[in-house]
């Protein structure tokens, strides 16, 4: 492998990275909000590549207007769906909820195949087949927008959770229930906070990842690759998701040069078990431990 | 001096456990309540009954003349009741500086930088260390940061769940005279639980006894001090008798 072919491959691994890496956000968002994992963090993706098709292909939109519907939908979907499943779920044992996630995911699946068919299907863009050269490497734009898109929402994130009250108050809430609640922190708006922040990066990844993948009700299985994510990141940080989520990608994709096939698929698990193995909190585990 | 909250039969459960067997007490303006019992009396479920994180079967919790059982506990920190948790319960991963301005949550952001000031004020240790993590704070530093994080909301009435628990003597006394301070300075009510008897008898005003979820007794904090039973149960002094005589035969616990 040359210099060139080797940032090529690089290249195409962070970007894939980078929408594992903004799933791997809402699950964290989630996780750390409510402290279940939401199997279905994956599915709402596909539900927002869904969405996306419909303002860009069927309504008409342009590419940024679509982008900024998308989330904001996504958002409401996300906090809907807080309201209705989750909420009424409070006080139940974890596991219940966890198994109401992955039902969701199922639930969320059959109904885009219901609404928008099985066949699949690929939404107009800015970007398809631009290409920006650099001597002798090629960057897809689809490529640069997903890396470029990661980074904005991420500074959006950090500065959200740093310097806005509300966002500090979701951290609070998340380390400290009963310290929030004595202080006048609404647990419920966190939590619903929570899920409609998850799903609109959740419909954020979809829009980013639509150029690169075709649309179908199973492209949320990548969520599981993105939990993996989670897990290597330590669940508990949102940095960590990110990293692990960007390192997976890249991984996987040099593991696909590399490796028989069989093997590259697992690449992605085989790194988590590893991590697991040697750092049991994941990487980057919070100091902090949760007493009981 | 008027009524801020009255408590009237009060029945809290904890699964099946009846951890309060209907309670009556009342909180004057301008007090400072100690609550005395020993472990399991119920002393910190009243707390957590009246700022609402424990919701009573029975009986009334009235704040202001407002009926407040049921509300839920974000609710009831907007009143004006700030609870100082059992235990600190800073947010551990925030700065001192996010903790305070977590306290001032229920207000607008403009009100707050008074009650900062004042926090800081009364505990310069928090203003060196305004920017580190608050879990890497001392225990007593800890206590100050739960204690200042109350005062944010410039409450009506506050509620501290012991302060003074795994604290140095040294340090018993600063709270102590901390608790004093924002009684007589900002007029801030108190109800105040400890196991450190000596110490909640001391800054008090006024007392009540807790013993298996039911109040047995209460009086003036001088009174209460002066008390052979509570002296005995509550303050370790036993009266030697002539002989010697094991005084444990008699009243142990009322009933």
């Amino acid at each position: 492998m040359d210099g060139a072919q080797f940032l090529q491959v690089l290249i195409i691994g962070l970007s894939q990275g980078c929408v594992y890496g903004l799933i791997a956000l809402g699950f964290v968002l989630i996780y750390k909000a409510t402290e279940v994992v939401n199997f279905a963090q994956g599915d709402l993706m596909m539900i927002g590549m869904f969405i996306a098709f419909t303002f860009l292909n069927v309504l008409g939109m342009p590419y940024w207007l679509g982008l900024m519907c998308t989330c904001a939908s996504m958002a409401l979907i996300g906090a809907l769906l807080e309201r209705a499943l989750i909420r009424p779920m409070i006080g139940e044992p974890t596991f219940a909820v966890l198994m109401l996630t992955v039902g969701l995911g199922f639930i969320l699946r059959s109904f885009a195949g219901s609404v928008w068919g099985a066949d699949p299907k690929s939404i107009h863009n800015p970007f398809s087949g631009e290409v920006l050269r650099l001597g002798e490497v090629f960057l897809g734009f689809e490529n640069i927008a997903v890396m470029v898109g990661t980074a904005l929402v991420c500074i959006a994130l950090g500065l959200y959770f740093r310097y806005a009250r509300i966002g500090v108050s979701m951290q609070a809430a998340s380390q400290n229930q009963l310290a929030a609640v004595l202080v006048g922190i609404s647990v419920n708006r966190v939590t619903l906070l929570a899920w409609a922040l998850s799903a609109g990066i959740a419909g954020f990844a979809g829009v980013m990842l639509a150029p690169v993948s075709l649309i179908d009700p199973q492209v949320g299985f990548i969520g599981i690759k993105a939990f993996a994510a989670a897990i290597i990141g330590g669940l508990g940080s949102l940095p960590g998701a990110l990293i692990a989520g960007i390192a997976i990608g890249v991984i996987e994709q040099f593991a696909q040069i590399t490796l028989p096939t069989s093997l590259a698929t697992a690449s992605p698990y085989l790194v988590m078990l590893i991590i697991l193995i040697v750092r049991p909190g994941g990487l980057f585990a919070s100091v902090q431990r949760k007493r009981v | 001096m008027a009524e801020l909250l009255s408590v009237q039969n009060v029945e809290t459960l904890y699964g099946p456990i009846m951890a309060l067997r209907g309670v009556s007490m009342q909180v004057r303006e301008g007090q400072i309540l100690a609550l005395l019992g020993a472990n399991g009396a119920g002393k910190s479920t009243l707390l957590k009954t009246i700022s609402g994180t424990m919701v009573p079967k029975k009986g009334r919790v009235e704040f202001q003349g407002k009926s407040i059982a049921g509300t839920p506990p974000h609710q009831i920190a907007r009143l004006g009741i700030a609870q100082v948790p059992e235990g600190r319960e800073v947010f551990a991963l925030l700065t001192t500086e996010q903790n305070l301005h977590m306290g001032g949550y229920v207000r607008e952001r403009a009100d707050i930088a008074e009650s900062l000031r004042r926090v800081y004020a009364l505990f310069p240790a928090l203003y060196v260390k305004r920017a580190s993590q608050a879990g890497y704070l001392s225990g007593g530093q800890q206590q100050m940061l739960a204690i200042g994080r109350a005062m944010m909301s410039s409450p009506r009435l506050m509620l501290l769940d012991e302060p003074s628990l795994g604290l140095s003597p040294q340090l018993v006394s600063e709270i102590a005279e901390t608790i004093v301070k924002l009684n007589r300075e900002q007029g801030v009510t108190i109800m105040l639980v400890e196991q450190n008897a000596r110490m909640a008898l001391d800054v008090a005003d006024y007392g009540y006894v807790l013993e298996n979820g039911r109040i047995v007794m209460e009086n003036t904090a001088k009174n209460l001090s002066d008390a052979t039973d509570i002296k005995e149960f509550y303050l370790g002094m036993k009266e030697q008798g002539v002989r010697g005589r094991r005084r444990w035969k008699q009243r142990k616990t009322w009933r």
